[in-house]
């Protein structure tokens, strides 16, 4: 296996001293390659799932391995885009996309490798541009250049297009779905859209909230581009309605 | 209307007023001068050098102090930034040390260093660096936790998380810092060179106001006005503002 998640819990103190579980027995593994989605509703522990695979944080029990590594602390090998582009603002958007690779490399062969992954995502044309100089957007590309910069051979992705309007939202599907496919990396996707999740994963993994649990692992088995198959798509989205509503109206139901 | 020339036009109607006022004798010339006597006096101190040699003097104790105070101010704000013991005291301490104006140190620096330029660095270096660190330890704790965890993925940290990321996040408090360092520092050696020694721009104000020659003191208290301004509108609120739309403060 690629990536093994074993067993994973994650617990805390809130603030008022009550022990609080946010992902419970969570254990899934993904085949190299795979583009998994991880769908749930807000609260459901799903973007600490992803922190704990990054490690950026640690988990209270369980492990999670990379091929065959233990996961303990951040590396290179998992590259990580946020919901909020995180840019570097000091910098422009070519040396953002440098910032992870400027040690290993030669200034050359950093800047070749900057720009082949500026192409890809193609803002070659912004590449002297400062970030608050290009839109929402294009700043999520640059950040999806970053990440593919260190040629990871896991992509996380915490609910990466959340902030965008729809129609950047759907173009980047489409740009996401081409990067996958020519670089065939390995990606883990967060996100609380239905849609989202079919139109662009393998698999989906549901999770539940309150302790965060997997619901269930849906293969998505309709051929790509998933556009042509409109029906099959709206089939499962309720399919997986079914599974999410009951969460849903428990974080309602907490919330009021 | 536009800025510049409100202001221009403000400061007409101001030397106006102040004009009439000496010539019709609505107080004494003695105790307040009239605008010609005061740019007279200004004229005959740069002509004879001695304003100039003046403004060279204080702005060179300026620049050492102003410089050790920047060093000195970094060094602590990044100290008391990254341990909570050193803030928890000497952190505590210098905002009570902030709280003292620099020129009450006078009379210890005089002990210690004596009657010369040395005391008056001293002030100025304590005018600067207590507001500079508190600015630099207030800029390293506000950094973006989501740039610190973005590094982190990309293989940065310790060191190098602190020089490529951290210190450069910081720059927007690190430019005010300097700015209001600079700020402290100037009224610092102002108020030192007048109670010590000269040469310099505070000593020539002592002396001439000695000499009850009151045309040379607000003289002089124009150009500390002038230099002030300037260098606050033209330098630092000029780079503040760039800094700021740079680092997507705007």
């Amino acid at each position: 296996m690629f990536l093994t998640i074993d067993k994973l819990n994650k617990q805390f103190y809130t603030p008022e001293k009550q022990l609080s579980t946010v992902l419970k027995d969570i254990s899934f593994s993904a085949d190299e390659g795979e583009f998994i989605s991880i769908l749930g509703p807000s609260g459901c522990g799903k973007s600490t799932l992803l922190s704990i695979i990054a490690g950026l944080t640690p988990s209270t029990s369980g492990t999670v391995e990379v091929q065959g590594n233990r996961i303990i602390h951040p590396g290179k090998d998992r590259g990580m885009v946020f919901q909020e582009p995180a840019l570097f603002p000091w910098l422009t958007v070519i040396e953002n996309v440098i910032f992870p690779i400027k040690k290993e490399h030669s200034k050359k062969t950093a800047n070749e490798l900057a720009n082949n992954y500026l192409k890809m995502v193609q803002l070659s044309k912004y590449a002297h541009h400062y970030p608050h100089e290009i839109s929402g957007g294009m700043q999520q590309r640059v950040a999806i250049a970053r990440a593919l910069v260190m040629n990871p051979s896991l992509l996380l992705m915490d609910e990466p297009f959340g902030a965008l309007d729809e129609q950047t939202r759907s173009r980047l599907h489409v740009q996401l779905e081409h990067i996958w496919r020519d670089t065939k990396k390995t990606i883990i996707f967060i996100t609380h859209s239905i849609t989202e999740s079919i139109k662009l994963s393998d698999r989906v993994i549901v999770m539940g909230t309150q302790p965060g649990v997997i619901l269930t692992d849906i293969k998505i088995d309709i051929p790509r581009p998933r556009e042509k198959h409109k029906e099959q798509m709206i089939k499962l989205e309720s399919q997986i309605m079914v599974h999410l509503k009951s969460e849903i109206d428990k974080v309602i139901s907490e919330e009021t | 209307m536009k800025t510049i020339s409100k202001r221009i036009l403000f400061f007409a109607i101001l030397i106006g007023f102040w004009s009439l006022g000496s010539a019709l004798n609505w107080w004494s010339e003695v105790l307040f001068p009239s605008p010609i006597n005061v740019f007279q006096a200004l004229f005959t101190g740069v002509k004879d050098m001695t304003l100039i040699y003046d403004l060279i003097a204080s702005f060179r104790r300026l620049a050492i102090g102003l410089s050790i105070a920047l060093i000195l101010g970094t060094a602590i704000g990044v100290i008391i930034a990254k341990s909570k013991t050193a803030d928890d005291t000497i952190g505590a301490m210098l905002l009570a040390l902030q709280s003292v104006p620099s020129i009450v140190w006078l009379p210890l620096a005089i002990m210690w260093f004596g009657l010369n330029e040395k005391a008056v660095i001293f002030i100025v270096i304590l005018g600067g660096t207590f507001v500079m660190a508190l600015n630099i330890r207030t800029g390293i704790k506000n950094v973006q936790p989501l740039f610190i965890r973005a590094a982190r993925t990309m293989g940065s940290n310790g060191l190098d998380l602190f020089r490529r990321v951290i210190f450069p996040a910081s720059v927007p408090h690190i430019v005010t810092g300097s700015r209001l360092a600079w700020a402290f520092s100037w009224r610092a050696l102002m108020a030192g060179e007048l109670l010590s020694t000269g040469p310099g721009l505070g000593y020539t104000l002592r002396y001439a106001s000695d000499f009850g020659d009151m045309s040379l003191v607000i003289g002089v208290m124009i150009i500390i006005g002038v230099i002030g301004s300037i260098v606050d509108q033209l330098i630092f609120q000029r780079i503040e503002k760039n800094v700021a739309k740079r680092w997507g403060l705007v």
